[in-house]
């Protein structure tokens, strides 16, 4: 069953005619071209593939398209302001918080749901927030430092 | 790639549609919520349905409101806003410690609350579970766990329905027949694959809590680690203290060690009448770890599973004791 699908994807319009059984994680990288978005276990335990839905983290392993049309999603493609990256992005580079880089994108955005709703986290605030995406690398020290810096520029 | 196996989708409007669309697909329909249980459930094939569901567009299934003294949550609220409501007490400590942030952002309590049991033989993708022999659960007609015997042992894993039946909570089952409220106690059987009363056709809609009335509740939950995995036990533990301090009523439930939440009645009736001395929170907790018998389908060995519900048992009622 293939139907045209609306979506709101980093503030830009897109029309997608495919399958209704494809996830959001497949409609981002294989008919969007959009393969910053990662895919991991894809069955939810590892928060690789975390996008943003309305200013919420949740992953697009496991979210139908045609229940989140019309609603704003953000993957890491729409977090730098034009080539001015995104201030977590720098405190990420700056700092070192990635290893072999694969959780780095769930990492950003989750960072980014906490700081918009939380502007100065705890360290424990943001072990919290973090809770639900893996780093394979183990490189959690470094992760929670940057997102620190972000949160005091 | 672990791919959804294709099917249609169905977005009803309203209540009244999906309890129409349901009864009119019978058996080769599945509801969905947030998709968090039942979609990695469908990549693995534990559940192919030709048609979902959705209930994520019913506005009337969210939400969290007052009706003559209790508490009315509607199914389709997520975990999260579960979480964050702290007048929902013992409720709100389980539904945050379900999975991981992100699922609790899509996952909801009525998805919880009917959540799928849980098997290290069942949980397992097509190809694993063909290359060691299907169970019955699904494709396969022996239990993997116990071969000798003829029932399905899979685990109650859903973190707040040991809380729901411990505050004495009810649940609101919507079908093609009408409607009926029943205790969140009798929503759930001893029985890894038929595991809910609610009929298939039937939608869970809400679910209410009696006023809290002085009670004190909490929620511990044991897992290997403190996020993402399901609970390898849980002890929901609720008790009213008359002021002199002799306990009136008391509820200790445990999860994830039966295919249904366990009430450790012999533990409730060793605690009413007395105070919460620790002579007394010792006796109840090793009444509670008698009859709690997990199986070996889970993380962690299970001899000492069994041993962690005293463990927890205790430290559940230590708290309460000081809880005011």
């Amino acid at each position: 069953m293939k139907q045209i699908l609306r979506l709101r994807i980093n503030n830009q319009n897109y029309e997608v005619y495919a399958p209704i059984h494809k996830t959001l994680l497949e409609i981002l990288r294989e008919d969007l071209n959009l393969t910053g978005t990662k895919h991991g276990c894809e069955l939810g335990e590892c928060g690789t593939c975390t996008v943003l839905i309305d200013g919420e983290p949740v992953l697009s392993c496991l979210i139908l398209p045609v229940a989140v049309q019309g609603r704003a999603i953000t993957t890491i493609e729409g977090m730098a302001d034009g080539i001015m990256p995104h201030p977590l992005q720098t405190a990420f580079a700056e700092l070192g918080a990635a290893q072999c880089g694969y959780c780095t994108p769930g990492m950003l955005l989750t960072s980014k749901a906490l700081l918009d709703q939380n502007p100065q986290p705890t360290r424990d605030e943001i072990k919290h927030a973090l809770a639900g995406n893996l780093c394979r690398c183990t490189g959690y020290t470094k992760i929670y430092e940057a997102v620190e810096q972000a949160s005091k520029t | 790639m672990l791919r959804l196996p294709p099917f249609e989708y169905l977005a009803p409007k309203n209540l009244a549609d999906a309890a129409q669309l349901l009864a009119q697909y019978g058996d080769d329909a599945m509801l969905v919520a947030g998709g968090t249980d039942l979609f990695p459930n469908m990549k693995r094939r534990q559940m192919t349905p030709k048609f979902v569901i959705g209930l994520n567009a019913l506005r009337e299934l969210r939400g969290i409101k007052n009706e003559n003294g209790n508490v009315v949550i509607g199914a389709g609220t997520t975990l999260t806003q579960i979480s964050q409501s702290l007048n929902l007490s013992a409720l709100a400590t389980a539904a945050g410690l379900v999975s991981s942030p992100q699922l609790r952002n899509a996952g909801t309590i009525g998805g919880n609350l009917c959540l799928d049991t849980r098997c290290n033989y069942y949980d397992q993708t097509f190809f694993w579970r063909k290359a060691i022999g299907f169970c019955m659960k699904k494709d396969g007609d022996i239990c993997l766990v116990a071969p000798g015997g003829n029932r399905c042992w899979a685990i109650s894993s859903t973190d707040c329905a040991p809380v729901a039946v411990a505050l004495d909570a009810s649940v609101r089952l919507v079908g093609p027949k009408g409607e009926r409220v029943i205790a969140a106690a009798e929503l759930y059987r001893d029985d890894g694959m038929d595991y809910l009363t609610k009929a298939r056709d039937e939608i869970l809609t809400e679910i209410i809590l009696p006023p809290a009335d002085g009670l004190r509740s909490t929620y511990l939950k044991l897992r290997r680690r403190n996020s993402i995995d399901f609970p390898i036990l849980g002890v929901a533990a609720a008790v009213r203290v008359a002021p002199n301090g002799i306990v009136e009523h008391a509820r200790i439930i445990l999860g994830a060690i039966a295919s249904h939440p366990v009430q450790a009645i012999d533990a409730e009736k060793i605690l009413i009448g007395q105070r919460l001395s620790d002579d007394v929170i010792a006796a109840a907790a090793d009444a509670a770890f008698k009859p709690a018998k997990p199986m070996d389908n889970a993380d962690a060995a299970y001899a000492w599973r069994k041993k962690m519900v005293r463990v927890y048992v205790r430290r559940a009622l230590t708290e309460l004791k000081e809880q005011n």
